[in-house]
């Protein structure tokens, strides 16, 4: 059998892989005081694998030539959309990690490990393996590549009590939804025969078995856990809360789009023909993220949870593009991925510029007060983030909801859209309150920190993006998104 | 100035001004503003007067595809004109009312009525569906920073409820929006107008926009937010709040719900009815017994509006152009009074009605203009308000006389609450000190007033330079809502004439004089 063209399709992963391990050998022999180097070259090597997926992502691939080893992967424009915004956010999330981890935020141990980088690449190949996964085996390789990465991530601040529970939990319950989703796995290849996605498929035709079923349901659970949707959700707030903002940053956006991505390709791909066994499921899980996420939220007041309650809010619109079960819903969802990712960076990396003189985080809305006199640039940005959140026009995180809400009412759901878009309302009223504490509340007097240019950068190209201005993103956005989704329906 | 884009341009200046407002220090932002605004109220000079009366429906059209899901096309009517004008004319006049009452963060408050400037402008302008909702929606961020930073004491109540009342309003709409799109496969307003949706979709599509517009207007009882809202932001803003705001639910009315949706219009017509009849009575009742002027007029608002959705759902031409002029004379004239409680208000800081008195002996200016104003809001013949409620009333009488009976209530009693407030106001003894030293009105407020106080009479004398722009739209949309409405229950109908005169004396011949 020929590899060529299969370490062809996989080369971006190969050089990732390859960056992680040597620089891997010199965090080992250089020790902490290569952190910075180590940081700037795995974004480096992040960055290079991003710009192989770019001839890919602009013409479109599907069809046989994407497969790869036989059938275990599947390197198709839908993949690509989703490494591309993989990588982008791993970059952010790098970016912003050693200003926190050299200053008193990180505790008292002060210098910025590094292993981080090195744990941030090997994450990312794992979601690179997830989003373009096409056999079951792939399928759980690259998610425990990913979350075992997180589970030390989580607990990367080994002195701090927070950190180290919020890696214990990550990995308790991870643990078990891994177990849950193997289960499920194991019962759908007693039931068809096989490991690989067509071959599940093809083995879930006409009338589903109740052992079917039950592996089905149980393979979206431990795929709900991981995307933190409820009611899997409750590990969420406790573990954005513990974790070091930076990996909280992290934890937002790359794992979400990874999760999400592979939660569409199984849906689709596998599940594909059984439509009406899945769609009940996901439209529940939709609206109770939508709803509960936005209740969650109100009495937060500690930002990174109040962050974590808007993420599920936010998996709630997401699936609701999942739930149409078509092709425009899964490329709004694509769309509405690639919004979420900017504003959601965007607000980590305001919420790691809030320092106080002695440079640790502010973590509470008691501390934001007043911010907009103290910190105009930054209150503005946030203010953007959450409106854009918040799904108010002519923020681009309007268009977002748009994308899926017309989706959604195109399919017919009409009813569906409707409870949906209303409950949205609520999760409006948190994200005016953040502004109303910015804004309208008189400065709590305390003085904040200078932040690095790294961080002004992303804040102003993630502010820029969620600006009116990112509606010009919009056609382009909207064709990639349109390609990508092309390809996962291509399997019929 | 053929093809110049003159509307993206009036949106433009002050966009360009809001963006150097940010970045300015307080006195030279405030002349921005000022410049901002007044550049954009000439361009809209321009546009008025090269706007063809008689020409095509829709002028000034601007088109581009820059979004993806819908596009960027603009143009106007005479019913937008007439709206744009009076958005741009009452802008320079905030950014006046503002000039010494706004202290703290002047910057980011010009930038942020500059910015609402340029929303109204665009939803009044937009010829997409979509375009028409971003903007329309996206009005909520100004003001709600506009209220909650600069407002009263119970400012941040008053920005939450408004924000979360208009929005939860406000999504029904958008999902209507995109049954709509999908169902006639474009998002083009004119297009829209003119198509014919199922009956049966109608009547949820219609209830969808009227979740959005009937807390626009308001209408009773989804209104309790105007009140806090007006009450609670500065004098500028309840300006704009009640001049313009406010308006974007009647324009919805006009333009979305009543020749989209012709049949549930008629349909619904006596929900609005009956909404509008008891608003006009409570609400004027409520006004009665204020004891803060803002909120008198925040509640007189609502009761005028009332006769501005009585008039739209009249279904004939005297009911539409009375409810455009009575929309634009509303505009004028509570914006007019809200600035004659922010002057008073800059002065003794208090909105208090007790708290003043006999203002006519130490501010003879004030009391006049104030006076006019007054009238104006009761609509006294040579105002403009009197105008708009005319032909209101005329048109509903033709449909409802029940109705056009109970709307004329809220005339006589609009003329009790605002004569109440005027005498004690301004007429009686001089019973508070601090208000018997308070200065007449200085030159920034005489520039302030005298150019509404000359509209209002331009509209009250000759309201023809009014109706003639919007005449051949108001036709079109009567034309289309001839086939659906109601039957009148007041036109008169001839009866069978007599054979003779009543007073004709019968002279019974046939059977001869002396035939007994």
């Amino acid at each position: 059998m020929d590899f060529a063209p299969s370490f062809a399709l996989i080369a971006p992963e190969l050089l990732l892989i390859a960056a992680g391990l040597v620089l891997l050998l010199v965090a080992a022999w250089a020790g902490d005081k290569a952190a910075r180097l180590v940081t700037i070259l795995a974004a480096a090597a992040l960055f290079g694998a991003g710009v192989m997926l770019v001839p890919g992502l602009h013409f479109g691939t599907d069809g046989p030539a994407t497969l790869a080893f036989g059938g275990l992967m599947k390197v198709d424009s839908f993949a690509l959309f989703a490494k591309a915004l993989i990588y982008l956010s791993a970059i952010g999330a790098l970016m912003v990690a050693p200003a926190f981890f050299n200053s008193a935020a990180a505790g008292t141990e002060r210098v910025m490990r590094a292993e981080y980088p090195v744990l941030v690449l090997f994450a990312t190949v794992g979601m690179s393996i997830m989003v373009s996964a096409n056999d079951f085996m792939s399928l759980y390789l690259g998610l425990e590549l990913n979350s075992l990465s997180a589970y030390v991530l989580a607990a990367i601040l080994r002195r701090d009590t927070r950190s180290g529970e919020a890696g214990l939990k990550y990995f308790v319950l991870g643990a078990l939804a891994s177990g849950i989703l193997l289960y499920g796995m194991s019962l759908l290849y007693g039931f068809t025969g096989g490991t690989g996605f067509l071959a599940v498929r093809a083995g879930l035709t006409g009338e589903l078995g109740t052992g079917a079923l039950f592996g089905l349901i149980f393979v979206l659970a431990g795929l709900a856990f991981k995307i933190s949707a409820v009611p899997f959700h409750m590990w969420t707030p406790d573990v954005y809360e513990g974790a070091p903002t930076p990996v909280t940053a992290f934890f937002a956006t790359a794992p979400k789009v990874a999760a999400v991505a592979l939660t569409a390709r199984v849906v689709f791909e596998v599940f594909g023909g059984q439509v009406d066994a899945w769609q009940q499921i996901v439209m529940f899980t939709a609206l109770a993220s939508i709803i509960f996420g936005a209740l969650g939220a109100i009495g937060q007041e500690n930002l990174k949870r109040l962050l974590a309650y808007s993420s599920i809010n936010n998996i709630g619109f997401i699936l609701l593009g999942l739930a149409v079960a078509n092709q425009d819903g899964a490329s709004a969802m694509l769309v509405y991925l690639f919004i979420y990712v900017a504003m959601s960076l965007g607000s980590f990396v305001a919420l790691l510029m809030l320092r106080g003189e002695d440079g640790a985080l502010f973590e509470t809305f008691a501390d934001i007060r007043g911010l907009s006199v103290t910190q105009p640039a930054i209150a503005w940005a946030l203010l953007f983030f959450m409106f854009s959140l918040a799904g108010i026009p002519p923020l681009l995180g309007f268009y977002s909801k748009f994308v899926v809400f017309q989706a959604t009412i195109e399919a017919g759901l009409v009813a569906f859209g409707a409870i949906a878009i209303a409950a949205s309302v609520i999760g409006a009223f948190y994200y005016i309150k953040f502004v109303k504490v910015m804004f309208f509340d008189e400065p709590a007097g305390v003085v904040t920190g200078k932040s690095p240019a790294g961080h002004w950068a992303l804040l102003g190209l993630t502010a820029l993006i969620v600006s009116p201005l990112g509606y010009l993103l919009t056609p382009s956005l909207t064709d990639l998104a349109d390609k990508a989704a092309a390809s996962l329906f291509l399997t019929v | 100035m053929e093809g110049l884009p003159i509307l993206s341009l009036m949106m433009l200046v002050p966009l360009a001004g809001a963006l150097a407002c940010l970045f300015v220090g307080a006195n030279l932002a405030r002349w921005v503003a000022l410049g901002a605004t007044l550049a954009t109220f000439g361009l809209g000079i321009i546009l008025w007067s090269s706007y063809q009366i008689g020409g095509p429906q829709w002028q000034f059209t601007e088109r581009a595809d820059l979004f993806a899901g819908f596009s960027y096309a603009l143009g106007i009517d005479g019913i937008s004109l007439l709206l744009i004008m009076l958005s741009v004319f009452l802008m320079p006049i905030c950014i006046l009312a503002s000039w010494d009452a706004i202290k703290k963060r002047v910057g980011e408050y010009m930038a942020a009525f500059l910015f609402m400037e340029v929303l109204m402008i665009g939803t009044f302008a937009a010829q997409d569906l979509f375009l028409f909702y971003v903007f329309f929606e996206a009005g909520l961020i100004p003001m709600y920073l506009i209220i909650g930073v600069w407002g009263g004491d119970n400012r941040i109540y008053a920005s939450y409820k408004f924000f979360l009342y208009t929005l939860l309003g406000s999504v029904l709409m958008l999902i209507a929006m995109f049954w709509m799109v999908a169902e006639a496969g474009t998002s083009d307003i004119p297009t829209l107008m003119q198509y014919d949706f199922p009956a049966e979709a109608q009547t949820w599509l219609w209830l969808a926009f009227f979740a959005s517009f009937a807390v626009k207007v308001p209408m009773w009882p989804l209104h309790t937010w105007l009140p806090d809202a007006h009450v609670q932001a500065p004098t500028a803003g309840s300006v704009i709040l009640a001049g313009v705001l406010l308006k974007l639910g009647g324009y919805g009315f006009i333009r979305f719900s009543l020749p989209m949706f012709p049949e549930a219009s008629a349909d619904f017509a006596w929900l609005v009815f009956i909404l509008s009849m008891i608003a006009v009575v409570y609400t004027s009742l409520v006004a009665l017994v204020q004891a803060d002027m803002k909120k008198l007029i925040a509640y007189s608002s609502v009761a005028h509006m009332a006769i501005v959705t009585v008039g739209l759902f009249a279904f004939n031409v005297q009911g539409l152009e009375g409810a455009v002029i009575i929309m634009l004379s509303h505009g004028l004239v509570s914006g007019a009074l809200f600035l004659c409680v922010g002057v008073i208000y800059d002065r003794l800081h208090t909105r208090e009605i007790a708290r003043y008195g006999g203002l006519a002996i130490n501010m003879p200016y004030y009391a006049l203009f104030f006076l006019l104003f007054t009238m104006a809001s009761i609509g006294l013949p040579g105002t403009s308000g009197f105008v708009g409620e005319f032909l209101a009333l005329a048109g509903i009488y033709q449909t409802s006389s029940l109705v056009a009976l109970v709307a004329t209530t809220g005339i006589i009693l609009g003329a009790a609450y605002m004569l109440y407030l005027y005498r004690r106001v301004a007429f009686g003894g001089q019973v508070n000190e601090d208000a018997a030293a308070m200065r007449d009105i200085s030159a920034r407020e005489w520039v302030m007033m005298a150019p509404i106080a000359a509209a209002v009479l331009w509209m009250g004398v000759y309201p023809e330079s009014f109706l003639a722009p919007m005449r051949a739209d108001i036709a079109v949309l009567d034309a289309r809502l001839a086939a659906t409405a109601p039957a009148s229950d007041a036109s008169l109908a001839p009866g069978a004439p007599r054979e003779e005169a009543a007073n004709a004396l019968h002279h019974d011949n046939a059977a001869g004089e002396g035939a007994h």
